[in-house]
């Protein structure tokens, strides 16, 4: 394999893996957080149990998101120093950003919140992992502030050979970066709302310290409800950002081969990219794709054959990835409002108990689908319709980048087994007990 | 003036980050030989516990602002010392489980797997981040393109390991006084004595790198040509000599202060000698790249100068209270809390 699709590969890994932990992070911090202001609030010593609980998993998974970021901002350089050079000046502020505006701040403060429990008042603790919690979610806006300008590059000018910042403030409010965002983290908060219900159910079904996971349940419930309608509604608005500004993401989320208007969605369709064309396609809705896309059921849809072959992205995997993602997103609604409503008796629902132990695991499936769909179907682009990924690549050999693929593939697989299986074990030894 | 001002910034995040994260790199190059019991090992942790995560953030950041300030310099240096780099990042993903998996099952195989992890994770990147240093210092053999014509091996010569060698000195005597500062009894003095004893290499080594420096590197030049620049060097040397004196008085807080000065000191002595310099070639001096060659916009400059200013005075706020609040001397009572490692 040549250096380019290393890179790809290893970027890939290195991605995915990191956000096997980031969003478990940005939801659970938040949690925990409204657990522990709930015990300021009202002296119950269940909740600060609950913040002590689900704040040790939260650490657990913290660290590995933590240290696989670090690789992130590394690769730029190691493998993509072409982008760097190319993109820096936009792309490597919004880093540089993140860092001094939140990322000293959650890792100042979360060492401060795990120190503390018995020196400070507990309104003053509860502030420490508030501040975790914000400077978490505030790093993942800048991140996605910054891929959002790599799949919409605003606010920039050609000169001196590179991309160069010319409207700082455009590009920080670029639309699709903040809408990337907030889908981003409603997937996380959901996932993290699932976890927590997930994990509440296992103890639940067994009659393990019910009163205390009933109360965690409850909370959990309301913040997945919430975020699992809200992502149904902003996964929509985010799509048709899509498609006004990403035509060819569009296409091969869709599999549309020919530019058509009042385009019609079908509910089963079985893409062939060799051939350019769809082998299966059954059941049309008239105008669907069009209104979805478009807002209006006569709009124009444009197809992938509209575009040169090699500004194409891959069709099977962006395509199958977007109705992963699409159709779990749909359950998540459901089970969330199910879960909703047994929130106040859910230990009376076995049936949906041991329905949310299994469902723990697949926000991480839609949430991985999401960022193939979201890189993959940017591609050839490494910046979309400015930069191509080939002419973003590193000058290396292609030894090292092996050798440094199969490094990381085996150490993070190493350490991912670790974290889960202490994830799991101190997750199903439940609470300390109450003093 | 922008790129100066960057330039300037740029050398202290990198001081920064060696002046805090140096104590914690160093406990753990001494660990397997300065704690002779399990519960030794348990204050050297708690001792790095609340602040290792904050202090590493220094490091994201002087990388972050070489991107975002330099790009250039980012992608030449990040592409062409590849494997060093990468060898540094696993170095640190090593480390910075260790605190978190360790303490969290029970059983002496597998406390000794993470402390093997935590050690060569500590030494690892203080020997590394030296002998980047000391290679750039000295030049990197990078072509009009700024492609790296070297391997990793090529970095691992006498210049390069001795200022590798200075760096682990460096951190393993600011670690031990951090140690000194965090405990008492029997672990306090242990920690006092080793920092006396690393002192001596430290010194040695430190003097032998510096008439090296003036053979090798051009360093020295800015410094002749702008005498009030020597201010610095001045402040490295006696920010040494005067930590003796702190450590033979068990003064632990005062000696750390004049570590944490002196390596300040040597890493804007070397940043101040590279002056316009980035990353000299040694290949010709045409190819060096520089400030001037390899900065970002001046908006993009300005924009970061902003938020530099506002936010760095929060983020040293915020830290010192931190030092300050949780610097006392760890306990027994330290150690039993449930969430100490």
């Amino acid at each position: 394999m040549d250096v380019l699709m290393l890179s790809r590969l290893q970027f890939a890994a290195a991605s995915m893996f990191h956000f096997l932990f980031v969003p478990l992070t940005l939801g659970l911090s938040i949690l925990t957080a409204i657990y522990e202001t709930k015990y300021v609030n009202t002296g119950d010593e269940d909740y600060k149990r609950a913040a002590k609980f689900w704040g040790k998993l939260f650490l657990i998974n913290f660290a590995l998101g933590v240290v696989t970021g670090i690789t992130l901002e590394f690769q730029f350089g190691t493998n993509w120093s072409a982008y760097s050079k190319y993109v820096g000046d936009v792309f490597g502020s919004l880093l540089a950003i993140e860092a001094t505006l939140a990322f000293y701040l959650e890792s100042t403060f979360i060492g401060v919140w795990v120190f503390t429990w018995n020196k400070v008042k507990p309104k003053t603790h509860a502030l420490f992992i508030w501040l975790v919690a914000i400077a978490s979610n505030v790093s993942a806006l800048w991140i996605l502030i910054a891929n959002g300008w790599m799949q919409h590059p605003v606010g920039y000018v050609l000169r001196n050979g590179r991309a160069e910042l010319d409207d700082f403030i455009a590009v920080v409010t670029n639309k699709f970066g903040l809408l990337e965002f907030l889908h981003t983290v409603s997937g996380a908060y959901i996932l993290s709302g699932f976890f927590v219900m997930g994990v509440c159910a296992w103890h639940l079904l067994r009659k393990n310290e019910v009163e205390f996971f009933k109360k965690s349940f409850r909370v959990a419930a309301t913040f997945t409800l919430i975020f699992a309608i809200f992502e149904i509604f902003n996964g929509h608005i985010h799509g048709s950002e899509v498609a006004e500004t990403q035509p060819t993401k569009l296409a091969a989320m869709e599999s549309i081969w020919e530019t058509q208007k009042s385009a019609p969605m079908y509910l089963f369709v079985v893409p062939d990219a060799e051939n350019e064309r769809n082998s299966v396609e059954l059941f049309p809705i008239p105008g669907l794709l069009s209104l979805l896309s478009h807002h209006s059921t006569s709009a124009e849809v444009k197809g992938l054959k509209d575009f040169p072959k090699e500004e194409r992205p891959p069709v099977g995997l962006t395509f199958f990835n977007f109705r992963i993602m699409v159709g779990l997103g749909f359950f998540f609604g459901l089970i969330a409002i199910l879960a909703w409503l047994k929130r106040n008796a859910p230990e009376t629902a076995p049936g949906l108990l041991k329905t949310l132990i299994y469902t723990i695991p697949l926000p991480y499936l839609a949430i991985e689908a999401g960022w193939v769909v979201a890189e993959v179907g940017r591609q050839p682009w490494i910046v979309y319709g400015l930069m191509k990924t080939k002419d973003a690549v590193s000058i290396l050999a292609s030894s090292q980048v092996f050798i440094s693929f199969i490094a990381f593939v085996a150490f993070y697989a190493f350490l991912g087994i670790i974290d889960f299986y202490l994830l799991a074990k101190y997750a199903r030894k439940g609470p300390e007990a109450a003093k | 003036m922008l790129e100066t001002i960057w330039f300037v910034l740029w050398g202290v995040l990198w001081a920064a980050y060696f002046m805090l994260d140096g104590f914690d790199l160093g406990i753990g190059t001494l660990m397997p030989f300065l704690a002779k019991s399990e519960e030794d090992k348990r204050y050297m942790y708690n001792a790095m516990g609340p602040f290792w995560d904050g202090n590493e953030v220094w490091l994201i950041t002087a990388g972050g602002a070489t991107f975002a300030a330099f790009p250039t310099a980012y992608a030449v240096m990040f592409n062409g010392l590849y494997s060093a780099l990468l060898l540094l990042l696993f170095a640190l993903i090593a480390r910075g489980v260790t605190f978190e998996f360790r303490g969290k099952l029970e059983g002496s195989s597998w406390k000794s797997l993470w402390d093997l992890f935590h050690f060569v994770g500590s030494f690892l990147p203080a020997l590394l981040l030296g002998v980047a240093f000391a290679n750039i210092f000295a030049g990197i053999p990078i072509d009009k393109n700024g492609v790296y014509q070297g391997t990793f091996f090529s970095l691992l010569n006498p210049y390069g390991l001795l200022g590798g060698i200075l760096f682990v000195l460096m951190f393993v005597t600011h670690g031990a006084l951090w140690l000194a500062i965090k405990t008492k009894g029997d672990l306090y003095q242990r920690a006092l004595s080793t920092a006396q004893k690393t002192w001596v290499a430290q010194l040695i080594v430190a003097v032998v790198f510096l008439a090296f420096t003036f053979v090798k590197t051009d360093l020295f030049k800015n410094y002749f040509t702008y005498p009030f620049l020597l201010i610095i060097p001045l402040i490295a040397v006696s920010s040494l000599l005067v930590m003796r004196k702190f450590m033979v008085d068990g003064s632990e807080i005062k000696a750390w202060i004049a570590s944490a000065l002196h390596i300040v000191g040597v890493t804007l002595f070397g940043i101040g000698g590279l002056y316009p310099r980035l990353l000299p070639s040694s290949i010709n001096p045409e190819f060096n790249v520089t400030i001037w060659n390899a900065s970002s916009s001046p908006l993009t400059l300005k924009i970061m100068l902003g938020v530099a200013l506002i936010m760095v005075p929060i983020v040293i706020a915020y830290q010192t209270w931190v030092y300050l609040f949780l610097g006392h001397k760890l306990t027994e009572e330290d150690l039993e809390y449930e969430e100490a490692y």
